[in-house]
């Protein structure tokens, strides 16, 4: 089991080495760089930039290296814990991703949160009560649910929420919290916002989630082991929530890797609705820029929480699952 | 069978179990009656689709959707000589639960898919001590422990933390046994337990059930289809042809006496070692129909060799007595002539 888990984090560690190579070389794909993408911001003002200044400026980033370098010295200042300096912002890197990598993990989070807890009990109770009414209902509501797109499903929330219950509801925090440093009230603050991102962005990959379980759990209630349970003389409820369920539990715990990454890169859009001070909106606006250090960044710290998840997401199906655990001696 | 020396536990008259389905409605049980007596091993005998193993999990209440049990009685003869009308129970309510696991318990065909592969199998017996049981975890364990012992499972104390999939297919059929005499049952139901085990394995099972037997006093229905398996195993005998009884009696009446074309035609397709080598097992000829269209009259009239046209085809037979001393029944018109009230007249 051990040898399985030091595998794993080997694996891991590899596969992040890849994504630093992909993303590098992806970020650097589109024609010019972050001067030429500088200097028509300037142009588009109507501004003028010399040629000397640019080659300078390229020099300074060291963008006028080759590619292979530009990554060498990239990665070694990486390792060292120094994420560059954001060619945009002029600030390092850390300060510009700095809290909103955390605000973008609390919304993720309870999005997920969300998404299982809602997903999980219609997801069961449309299965065993397979055709019933409540299952078409679900079923229906699960279809809506998938076919709107969030930024939709946002925007008309935000309506609704400013015209009924006179609520300000862009962002994650009031006005004047919004700069202000840390403090308990900025939390609790950030606890009042956090309810209308979450529930946006659980809800699509909700409606798909019991589409899943209902799948997975139909395939599990009428297998033999069931009955057996039923023989026994277990209440209906114990033998579903004991037995099936927790063998339909298998696919839940093996795309828990994903949902990360998915909620991060699935919520700009949302996001820039809702202006969330996030990580997506950051991401989409490094790329315009050509930020290659930022966008660099972000694409590498999702890619790490992709590598983290699924590391995690094995161990919680070999501690759901024996077979699993115990086939790995 | 309305056999004076042995007292009936366990009566089911008439019980039919439908399937309802888009395609059509499968009678897969349709008017079965039979009874099991106190001690005695009841083998229910017939060809794949016939309807026992539905017969076995209607006696526990365990039709599935979209089965149901459309007519009939299952009585039960409680410990306290009362009596329980099973039918008359709704499905999971209390009352059946409380019988379930406890005075009658189910051994099922595959060990395998029968056991969650989720729970040590310590877990699934425990579970079932402490459902009907009023003792503690650490009692019911040394209990569990005691019973693996009891069918022949080497160092109990440390299989009982293995999972299902860690046996082998004798030892988890064993443990499945273990798990159903967990609280002692008065009638153990056992669908085919040898039939996914290979022929070693199987004798050996077969001798666990009958020792266990003679040492608990109860009663033991016998699901196979295997005339071997009933030769050796059953006092009493039902046949079981299209979901309805063709025809009863105790195991040595069945064998040396066989009144019904259908019986007579299983017995003959069992090899034996007397046999010359090389010649071929009689087959019955054709297949069972298929369940959405059930032959008119005798469900058994196309495959029989005695098939009487004009009768067979119209009227259906019903369980009678063979002789005045009630001890073997069979329905079949060449013991009884079709009686105007009771046959249905098709044509």
């Amino acid at each position: 089991m051990l040898a399985f888990f030091i595998r794993r984090i080997l694996l891991g560690i590899v596969t992040v080495w890849a994504i630093s190579v992909i993303s590098f070389i992806v970020i650097q794909l589109p024609p010019g760089d972050f001067v030429d993408a500088y200097i028509a911001q300037i142009a588009s003002t109507g501004g003028v930039v010399a040629t000397e200044t640019a080659d300078q400026l390229r020099s300074q980033y060291g963008i006028d290296q080759p590619l292979p370098v530009q990554y060498v010295k990239w990665m070694s200042r990486i390792l060292r814990g120094d994420l560059g300096v954001s060619l945009e912002f002029r600030v390092p890197v850390r300060e510009v991703i700095g809290d909103r990598i955390w605000l973008t993990m609390a919304v993720s989070f309870g999005a997920i949160l969300v998404t299982w807890g809602l997903a999980l009990p219609i997801g069961i109770y449309s299965a065993v009560k397979q055709y019933s009414i409540g299952d078409y209902v679900a079923t229906f509501i699960g279809f809506i649910g998938l076919a709107i797109p969030n930024f939709l499903l946002a925007l008309i929330l935000m309506y609704f929420g400013f015209k009924w219950f006179d609520l300000n509801v862009g962002g994650l925090f009031s006005a004047e919290y919004r700069i202000a440093p840390w403090s308990w009230a900025k939390v609790w603050d950030l606890i009042k916002h956090l309810p209308l991102p979450v529930l946006i962005l659980g809800l699509g990959g909700t409606a798909q989630l019991i589409r899943i379980m209902r799948a997975n759990l139909l395939d599990e209630l009428h297998k033999p082991y069931v009955i057996t349970a039923r023989a026994k003389g277990l209440s209906e409820t114990r033998v579903i929530m004991k037995y099936p369920v927790r063998a339909a539990l298998n696919p839940f715990a093996s795309t828990m890797g994903y949902l990360i990454p998915f909620v991060v890169s699935g919520s700009i859009i949302v996001a820039t609705v809702l202006s969330l001070p996030t990580i997506g909106p950051t991401l989409l606006r490094a790329l315009i820029a050509q930020d290659m250090f930022l966008a660099g960044a972000i694409i590498l710290l999702l890619g790490v929480l992709t590598v983290i998840g699924t590391i995690l997401s094995d161990l919680l199906l070999m501690w759901i699952d024996p077979r699993i655990r115990l086939e790995q001696h | 069978m309305s056999n004076e020396q042995h007292e009936v536990i366990l009566s089911v008259n008439n019980l039919k179990t439908y399937f309802f389905q888009d395609e059509g409605t499968v009678k897969a049980v349709d008017g079965a009656s039979f009874e099991v007596y106190k001690g005695r091993t009841l083998g229910i005998v017939g060809e794949s689709g016939c309807g026992k193993s539905v017969t076995a999990r209607s006696i526990l209440r365990l039709e599935e959707k979209p089965g149901r049990i459309v007519d009939g009685e299952i009585t039960l003869l409680r410990e306290d000589n009362s009596t329980i009308e099973l039918t008359a129970l709704k499905q999971n309510s209390r009352d059946l639960r409380a019988i379930r696991g406890s005075d009658i318990a189910l051994i099922f065909q595959e060990p395998m898919t029968s056991f969650s592969a989720h729970y040590t199998i310590g877990n699934q017996i425990i579970e079932m001590i402490r459902l009907h049981q009023n003792v503690t975890k650490r009692e019911a364990k040394d209990l569990t422990i005691e019973l693996l012992r009891r069918v022949g499972i080497p160092k109990p104390e440390r299989r009982i933390d293995e999972y299902p999939f860690q046996l082998s297919g004798g030892l988890r059929q064993r443990v499945m046994i273990a798990m159903a005499l967990a609280n002692n049952p008065r009638i153990l139901i056992a669908d085919e337990p040898t039939t996914a085990l290979d022929v070693t394995t199987q004798a050996q099972i077969l001798d666990l059930l009958r020792q266990l037997q003679e040492d608990t006093g109860m009663s033991v229905i016998l699901i196979t289809h295997d005339m071997g398996v009933v030769a050796e195993m059953c006092d009493d005998v039902v046949v079981m042809y299209l979901g309805r009884v063709v025809e009863t009696g105790p195991v040595d009446d069945i064998f040396h006496n066989p009144q019904h074309p259908y019986t007579r035609s299983l017995l003959t397709s069992i090899p034996s070692v007397l046999a010359e080598p090389r010649t071929k097992l009689p087959t019955l000829t054709g297949a069972i129909p298929h369940p959405y269209n059930r032959p008119q009259g005798c469900a058994f009239h196309p495959r029989c060799s005695e098939f009487m046209p004009g009768k067979c085809d119209h009227f259906t037979p019903h369980l009678q007595a063979l002789d005045a001393s009630g001890i073997q029944h069979v329905s079949c018109f060449l013991h009884h002539e079709p009686v105007a009230e009771s046959a249905e007249h098709i044509s």
